[in-house]
C-alpha cells in the first residue's frame, strides 16, 4: 500500500500550496503553546522555588499532589475546563469556550504542575549547595529565590522544554475546549486528528512530521542557547 | 577609628550544641579579641567547623550566648562579619558577578557594587579573571575569589574554614598573603586549619578543640612551646588521629 | 549583560504574543455545532465562504456527533445546530432548547464492508436482510457507539430488522465510540462491516479494501435539519446572525450551493428545504 509511505511531495505541497491556511495553523499552534508555557513559567518557576524553600504545614502533601498532577490526563483537564468555561458553567460569561484562550488555559493547567515539580527539585538541590553562603550573606530563604532561579537557569530551560513538549504534543484537552474550528482553533495536533478521521493518513503523517520538525528546531535552539550560556558562565 | 567602634571582642559563654542527645560542641568560655589572628586547631571531628558556623550564626546553639561588646542589632552583627567555607560556594556567574551579588545581598547600591567589586579584584590580583565564569577557576583561584568576595563586604570579623586545605603550596602561599593583607587592615580573623606550619607562622591565639570541647585557649607561642593539656601535647607530636 | 539580554528577549516574546492575540479578535461570528459528516465530507469548506462573503458573518463549526452537538447547544455553547437525527432534534425542540427546525438536505447511509464479504451480502438492496446475515454469521461489525446521528440510525436499523441487538451482540460487534472517519479506519483495519453516511464515505481517503455492499434501501434515508438555539434560554445566543445563516441555508442560493457540491462527479447532499415533511 502506497499510503504507508510518507510522500515528501505531500509535505511540500502542504508547505507551499494552500499555504496561508497551513501557516495559520502553525502560527496558532506556536502562539497557544508558547503563551501557555510562558505563563506557566512565570507562575510555576517562583511557585516551584517557593515550594522548595519555604517550610509550612502541609508542604509535603502539596508536593505529592503536584507530582501527581504531572500525570493529569489531558482529557480530564480538558473536560474540567470545558465545564468551567461553558455558557452553563461558572465562568460561562467570559465567553472563552471554543477560543484560542481556552486552549491556552488548558495547556497552562497541564504544563504548570510539570514546571512546579521540576523547579522544586532543581531549586532544592541547588539550595543545599548555596544555603550556607546565602545565609552568611544575610539572605533568608525567600530572598534567595531570585538568586537560585537565576543560577539554575540552564537546568530550568530543560524544565520549560519539558513543559513545551507536553503542551505541543497535547490534543485531547484542546480538542474539547477549542472545538477544532477551522481557521480559529485548529492547531497542528487537532489537524492531525481531523485528517486521520478523514482517512487522509499521508496528510496526517505529513503534518506529524512538520510538527516534529518544529519541536526539533525549538529544542535544538533552546539546547544550543543554554549550552553556550552554560559554557559562558561555568558548567553547572 | 575601628577600635572604638568595634563590636569585638566577642565572648562565647556556656555554648552547647546538642543533636539527638549527643554533645557536639561544648565551649564554657572563649574570647575572640579584636584584630587578632585566631587559629582553631584540633583533630577531625573535634567540632572546629561547628564552632565557626555557630559563632557566625549559621547554626543556632542549643544553649549559651554569643556576646558582642557593643550592643548591636542582629542585622548589624551579620553585616560586620563574613565567612569563607571549606568548599567555597561559587555562584554560576562570572567572577565579577560573584562580587556584585554578595554586595547586592548586603544592600550596596548598583554603581557602588561595581566599583567595590573592581577595586577588590584589583587588590587581590583577580582583575584578569573578572569576566571568567567562576566555576571554571582552579581550586586556588576559587578560594582566593571566595576570600576576596568576603573581604569586599568590609567585615570586622572574618571566619575561614580550612582556607588552605587541598591546595598546592603556591596557592596556599597566596592565600596566606591575602590573610596577612586583611590582618594589616585590621580585620579580625578566625580560621580552622590542619596545617600546623600555617598555624605556627600565622596565629596570635590558638583555640584547641578535642571531642567537641574547647580544652585550651592560649597565646600561640605558649601553646606551641608548652601546651597545657595532654591532648594538645599529643596533637602537636602527631600522636592524635586527625 | 546576559541578564539584560534575557529580560529583553522575554519581553519581546510577550509583546509579540500580545500582538498576535489582538489580531485574533473577530467582529461578527456565530458558532455552529454540527456533525462530523458535514465537516469530514468537506461540505462546509464549500458552503461557508459564500455565506461569509455575502453577510460578513464568520461561521465557526464545531464538528461532533449529533448527540454531542445537541449537548453542546443545550449548554448554550453554540448558536445554531445542524445535525441529522430527527427524533433527537424533535426532543431538543420539545425541551424548548431550539426555536424551530428547518429541513435542509438529505443523503443516505450505506453499508460498507470488506471485499472478502464474509456475510455474503454484497450487492443487496435490503438492509434488514443484510444485517440479519451479519448477525447470523457473526461477521465483524464496527459501530460508532457515540450517540451520533449515524449511531441512532444504525440502532434503528437493527430494530427494523427484528434483531435484538443486546441479546445477539458478541465479540463480532465492536462499539468504538468515535467519529465516522475513525470508524471507517477501524473497519478497514479489521476487515469489518459498518454503516456510514454516503458523504463521509465518498470523501474518505483511506478506503483500502472496503466497498459499498448495500445501498438504495428507503430505510437508509438520512435527513439533515438545522435549528437556532433558543435565545430565551441563553441570552448569549446570536439570534439574528444565527437565523441569517439558517435563512441562507434554506434559500435558493444556499440550496443550490449544496446541490452543486461534488467530489469527483458525485453529488454528496440533496437539498430538500422545500419538503415540509422532511
Amino acid at each position: 500500500m502506497q499510503q504507508d509511505a510518507i510522500p515528501i511531495s505531500s509535505i511540500l505541497s502542504l508547505l507551499t500550496g494552500d499555504g496561508g491556511n497551513f501557516l495559520g495553523i502553525i502560527l496558532l499552534s506556536l502562539q497557544v503553546t508558547i503563551t501557555a508555557v510562558t505563563c506557566a513559567g512565570l507562575v510555576g518557576l517562583p511557585l516551584g522555588a517557593g515550594l522548595a524553600l519555604v517550610r509550612f504545614p502541609g508542604r509535603t502533601v502539596i508536593i505529592v499532589l503536584v507530582n501527581t498532577m504531572m500525570g493529569f490526563p489531558p482529557v480530564v483537564a480538558g473536560l474540567a475546563i470545558f465545564l468551567l468555561l461553558s455558557r452553563s458553567g461558572p465562568l460561562g460569561d467570559l465567553g472563552l469556550l471554543f477560543t484560542p484562550k481556552a486552549m491556552m488555559i488548558a495547556q497552562f493547567v497541564l504544563v504548570l504542575p510539570i514546571i512546579v515539580a521540576l523547579t522544586r527539585q532543581t531549586i532544592e538541590d541547588l539550595w543545599t549547595e548555596y544555603q550556607d553562603h546565602m545565609t552568611s550573606l544575610g539572605a533568608g530563604r525567600l530572598r534567595s529565590i531570585p538568586t537560585l532561579l537565576w543560577d539554575a537557569r540552564f537546568s530550568l530551560v530543560t524544565t520549560l522544554l519539558a513543559g513545551l513538549g507536553r503542551a505541543s504534543a497535547e490534543v485531547g484537552a484542546i480538542l474539547i475546549v477549542g472545538g477544532n474550528i477551522a481557521g480559529f482553533t485548529r492547531t497542528m495536533t487537532t489537524s492531525i486528528a481531523l485528517e486521520t478521521s478523514k482517512g487522509d493518513l499521508p496528510l496526517a503523517m505529513a503534518l506529524g512530521v512538520v510538527l516534529m520538525s518544529l519541536t526539533l528546531i525549538i529544542n535544538s535552539l533552546a539546547f544550543g542557547i543554554s549550552r553556550v550560556g552554560a559554557r559562558f558562565s561555568g558548567k553547572s | 577609628m575601628r577600635d572604638t567602634t568595634s563590636m569585638l571582642p566577642l565572648i562565647v559563654r556556656d555554648l552547647r550544641l546538642e543533636m539527638d542527645g549527643r554533645i557536639l560542641l561544648d565551649v564554657p568560655l572563649a574570647r575572640i579579641q579584636n584584630r587578632q589572628r585566631n587559629v582553631i586547631l584540633g583533630p577531625n571531628g573535634a567540632g572546629k567547623s561547628l564552632f565557626l558556623k555557630t559563632c557566625h550564626g549559621l547554626i543556632p546553639p542549643t544553649s549559651g550566648r554569643i556576646e558582642y561588646t557593643l550592643p548591636v542589632s542582629t542585622a548589624e552583627v551579620r553585616r560586620k562579619q563574613a565567612m569563607v567555607f571549606q568548599k567555597p560556594v561559587m555562584l554560576r556567574r562570572s567572577v565579577r558577578a560573584n562580587f556584585t551579588h554578595a554586595l547586592a545581598m548586603a544592600g550596596v547600591g548598583w554603581y557602588e557594587r561595581r566599583r567595590i567589586a573592581d577595586e577588590t579584584m584589583a587588590q587581590f590580583g583577580l582583575s584578569g579573571l573578572a569576566d571568567s565564569p567562576a566555576r571554571v577557576l582552579s581550586g586556588g583561584e576559587q578560594q582566593r575569589l571566595a576570600i576576596a568576595r568576603a573581604a569586599s563586604l568590609g567585615p570586622d570579623l572574618l571566619f575561614l574554614d580550612e582556607p588552605t586545605s587541598s591546595l598546592d603550596p603556591t596557592a596556599s602561599r597566596q592565600i596566606e598573603d591575602m590573610l596577612d593583607v586583611l590582618h594589616e587592615r585590621g580585620v579580625t580573623l578566625v580560621l580552622t586549619t590542619h596545617d600546623l606550619g600555617l598555624a605556627r607562622r600565622f596565629a596570635d591565639v590558638i583555640f584547641f578543640f578535642h571531642n567537641g570541647r574547647l580544652i585550651e585557649e592560649s597565646d600561640a607561642e605558649r601553646f606551641f612551646t608548652q601546651p597545657e593539656t595532654e591532648e594538645a601535647k599529643a596533637f602537636l607530636e602527631h600522636r592524635l588521629f586527625w | 549583560m546576559l541578564r539584560r539580554i534575557f529580560v529583553t528577549a522575554a519581553a519581546s516574546v510577550l509583546v509579540a504574543i500580545g500582538m498576535l492575540s489582538a489580531a485574533e479578535a473577530q467582529d461578527r461570528f456565530i458558532t455552529v455545532a454540527s456533525t462530523t459528516s458535514t465537516q469530514d465530507s468537506g461540505l462546509f469548506d464549500a458552503l461557508l465562504p459564500a455565506f461569509t462573503a455575502k453577510t460578513g458573518i464568520t461561521v465557526k463549526v464545531i464538528a461532533q456527533g449529533t448527540g454531542q452537538a445537541l449537548d453542546t447547544a443545550r449548554r448554550g455553547d453554540a448558536d445554531v445546530v445542524f445535525v441529522h437525527a430527527k427524533a433527537q432534534e424533535l426532543k431538543f425542540l420539545e425541551d424548548r432548547f431550539g426555536v424551530k427546525r428547518y429541513p435542509v438536505m438529505y443523503n443516505d447511509f450505506v453499508v460498507v464492508g470488506p471485499k472478502s464479504d464474509p456475510a455474503g451480502i454484497a450487492g443487496g438492496k435490503d438492509v434488514a436482510v443484510a444485517l440479519k446475515a451479519i448477525a447470523d454469521k457473526k461477521a465483524p461489525f464496527v459501530s460508532r457507539g457515540d450517540k451520533s446521528g449515524t449511531h441512532s440510525a444504525e440502532l434503528k436499523l437493527w430494530k427494523a430488522a427484528d434483531i435484538d441487538l443486546p441479546a445477539v451482540r458478541g465479540e463480532w460487534y465492536r462499539e468504538i465510540g468515535q467519529g465516522m472517519g475513525a470508524t471507517l479506519n477501524t473497519a478497514n483495519a479489521m476487515a469489518a462491516y459498518t454503516l456510514s453516511d454516503r458523504a463521509t464515505w465518498i470523501a474518505f481517503a483511506n478506503k483500502g479494501d472496503l466497498g459499498i455492499v448495500v445501498e438504495g434501501d428507503k430505510k437508509l434515508f438520512n435527513q439533515y435539519g438545522v435549528m437556532l438555539v433558543n435565545p430565551a434560554k441563553f441570552s448569549t445566543v446570536k439570534a439574528d446572525d444565527g437565523q441569517a445563516f439558517i435563512d441562507w441555508l434554506v434559500s435558493p442560493e444556499g440550496q443550490s450551493a449544496i446541490e452543486n457540491y461534488r467530489i469527483g462527479d458525485q453529488q454528496l447532499f440533496f437539498p430538500n428545504a422545500s419538503d415540509p415533511k422532511a
